[in-house]
């Protein structure tokens, strides 16, 4: 008998002891659920981590109303055959109520918008812990997140004052009002990621596979045509065979030109990549620290 | 430099695009988490750097970003330590503040990298780094050789019970590659290790900037017959380090499904943290004393025969006894020993200096217990070694032996026998800050 254990079996010990540690120390904790693979493997383990009982909280969604029609049909899915609860916090309701502005001009999304919704969502229902999908390895900022990460009554990240993090004991002790994100799969890559996914069979949205799509270029990044964004002069929407390599806002989600209509062979072009997944990401274009900057605002 | 690495890559990125044995390989890796210390000048970012691209872990669109910064910056190298620096501070003081984690993988291998700073006053993130480690690497420039610093972090990394300790002599090139050089570092670090209680020390020269010996041998340092820094690092055995004998399973929550199916289900959820489980043994339950037995143990949904570390599994144990988050399962030959009375090495990490009137809450495994403090024995000059008896107060970066005691009974072991059940936190009751860690004696 071999007492080995392998690097994916100990990533998923690993966040399953997180998971449990979350329920454990939080009256309200919650998923964040983006639709995308990282939140999808999340739901996955903390399936795992309460067997044969269900997912004692729910799935939080922040729908931008610029969604893929088809996350919204996979989350649907997922969230049925789980039994779970879902949680959709509505950025429209935010712009409708006033609470945000809808930015304008070419470049507009609703990205930046979902903070607020977030914030608004969390305080509305209470949560005192949100589990996200964030890997540390995904951008710079997020190299030096903890996985109990104490926000403060404004739901501010304040990256220099982080709690020191040490062995397994995560402190998750707070004054009234205050909340922490909680990410338990911050040890994991991309790669990590898909061949979790092959080893686990997880089922995903289509999107993730090479498909025939409706697609435009802009500054470099290929994007999916949609109804929330007019074309500017010199674009042209032309068909392309592409998949998504993360699951955003439509609007801001770049895809790459990909045949890959398989998992294995999305993890043959995953290794052979020589950008990262957030490379077409339109939002962490804007500027050298735009994902800090957002992260402590409240963003994911 | 960075001309040689990229066409260095596109040859090998041909190479090994279309081979599926690398993603089948993937699936049988092990990791191994290791802490980097250095100080700003020795390289430590250009070695990580060196790391990571050589085994193409940073992408193009990272290097771009990291080019266009350092060409800003007016520098006429690529500096590697954009890549670390996540933060805003820390890019503009071209310091870092905090630890940040990297990660890269081999055939052989995924790595964690705690990468912690090396300025005197973050002792606190060293320990952070170090207290998930599997290895630390060591940093000495050849020019230097033995400084505080290096002392102060080998003597963290056998405080916090790192079994293995490799000592890269950087900057070789700045040495003529000397051997004579070289040796004299070795037998002077083997000299002060005596003093550590560390098992397994290596040594290798390195030139992080010309890529000596970190993943490909040097043709300049033939006298040197040991490994590469990525071999040894592949290859260094650390499946023995767990603690496979003693039984620990603190208890995590109770999984109640409430379904009709299950209806009368009750499972104690948890990791085991060393020794190994399986259905049918006898276990003992702390800190009540009752005995039962392993009924079946639940891994990814399914019935599996034993549990062992790391695994985060469910117990369910044949007798319904009173049993929940904070309680350890033992064997009932081999338990955890159960006290209120607390001998440790407290690394204090507040802002606030350590105040011994105060009273501070304990986590230790899933235990949250309150303290108040019996003695501050004495206090450790970190680079001397030495025990300071009389100047007793404790302020950040300080490490001191204290004894304490506990609201109620925790379960421990000592930190050398058992990483999990032997280490603790202490956190501020006013503002919930982690300002301490500590390791049981």
């Amino acid at each position: 008998m071999s007492y080995l254990i392998k690097h994916l079996k100990e990533l998923e010990a690993e966040s399953i002891y997180v998971i449990r540690e979350t329920f454990a120390q939080f009256n309200k904790p919650a998923i964040l659920f983006s639709g995308g693979k990282d939140s999808i493997v999340l739901t996955h383990l903390a399936k795992k981590a309460f067997w044969p009982a269900k997912i004692p909280f729910p799935l939080v969604h922040v729908d931008t109303g610029h969604n893929f029609p088809e996350c919204i049909s996979f989350r649907d899915k997922l969230v049925k055959e789980f039994g779970v609860n879902l949680v959709v916090g509505s950025v429209q309701k935010s712009i409708d109520e006033g609470k945000v502005a809808e930015e304008v001009g070419i470049n507009a999304t609703r990205n930046r918008l979902q903070t607020t919704t977030l914030l608004d969502t969390i305080e509305e229902h209470q949560y005192d812990a949100c589990m996200g999908g964030a890997r540390r390895d995904e951008e710079k900022a997020r190299a030096k997140e903890r996985f109990f990460s104490h926000r403060d009554e404004f739901g501010q990240w304040d990256p220099k004052n982080q709690r020191p993090e040490l062995w397994n004991l995560f402190n998750g002790l707070k004054h009234y009002g205050e909340n922490f994100r909680v990410f338990p799969i911050s040890n994991w890559t991309e790669m990590d990621i898909w061949q979790y996914i092959l080893l686990e069979n997880i089922d995903l949205p289509d999107l993730y596979f090479s498909h025939k799509r409706k697609c435009y270029i802009r500054n470099g990044t290929i994007l999916s045509v949609n109804d929330y964004q007019d074309l500017k002069e010199g674009e042209e929407a032309k068909d392309m065979v592409i998949r998504f390599r993360t699951m955003g806002d439509i609007t801001i989600t770049g895809a790459v030109e990909s045949d890959a209509d398989t998992l294995e062979k999305i993890i043959l072009e995953v290794a052979a990549a020589r950008t990262t997944e957030r490379g077409g990401r339109a939002d962490d274009q804007r500027s050298e620290t735009a994902m800090e900057d957002r992260k402590k605002e409240g963003y994911f | 430099m960075i001309n040689d690495l990229k066409q260095r890559w596109k040859t090998e990125k041909k190479k090994d695009t279309s081979n599926m044995e690398d993603t089948d390989n993937y699936l049988g890796r092990d990791l191994l988490r290791f802490t980097t210390a250095g100080s700003v000048d020795d390289g430590k970012s250009t070695l990580i750097g060196r790391l990571l691209y050589d085994s193409k872990s940073i992408f193009e669109d990272q290097l771009t970003s990291v080019k266009n910064t350092s060409k800003s910056k007016g520098l006429s190298h690529i500096d590697f330590s954009l890549l670390t620096d996540g933060l805003k501070d820390e890019r503009e003081q071209g310091i870092t503040i905090d630890v940040a984690y990297r990660y890269f993988s081999t055939p052989k291998r995924k790595f964690i990298i705690a990468d912690t700073p090396g300025h005197m006053q973050y002792t606190r993130n060293m320990i952070t780094g170090a207290s998930t480690a599997n290895l630390a690497l060591i940093l000495i420039d050849a020019r230097k050789g033995v400084i505080e610093q290096t002392k102060r972090h080998s003597f963290i990394a056998s405080l916090l019970q790192i079994k293995h300790i490799v000592v890269c002599v950087n900057k070789m090139d700045l040495a003529d590659y000397g051997q004579e050089r070289y040796d004299e570092i070795v037998t002077e670090y083997e000299n002060f290790a005596t003093k550590l209680d560390v098992e397994d020390v290596r040594f290798v020269p390195i030139s992080a900037l010309h890529g000596d010996n970190v993943v490909d041998r040097s043709d300049k340092m033939s006298w040197y017959e040991g490994s590469t820094l990525l071999h040894t690092l592949e290859n260094i055995h650390i499946g023995g380090d767990r603690n496979m004998k003693d039984c620990r399973f603190p208890v995590q929550t109770v999984i109640r499904p409430h379904s009709d199916e299950y209806h009368d289900y009750r499972g104690y959820a948890g990791r085991v943290e060393s020794g190994i489980f399986k259905v049918g043994d006898e276990v003992t339950v702390l800190p009540s004393g009752f005995n039962s037995k392993i009924a079946s143990i639940i891994d990814n949904e399914k019935e599996v025969q034993q549990a062992f570390p790391p695994m985060s599994v469910t117990l369910n144990l044949t007798d319904d006894i009173d049993l929940s988050r904070g309680d350890m399962v033992v064997r009932p030959n081999n338990q955890a020993e159960v006290t209120q009375d607390i001998d440790f090495m407290m690394c204090w990490m507040g802002n606030e200096p350590f105040d011994p009137r105060k009273k501070y809450t304990i986590l230790h495994t899933t235990n949250k217990v309150r303290c108040v403090v019996k003695e501050v024995l004495y206090k450790m000059d970190i680079n001397t070694l030495h025990r300071n008896e009389k100047d007793l107060s404790v302020g950040m970066n300080d490490i001191a032996r204290v004894k304490i005691r506990t609201t109620k009974p925790l379960m421990c072991d000592s930190y050398t026998q058992n990483r999990s059940t032997g280490s603790l936190i202490l956190v501020d009751e006013s503002t919930n800050n982690t300002v301490a860690a500590g390791m049981i004696i």
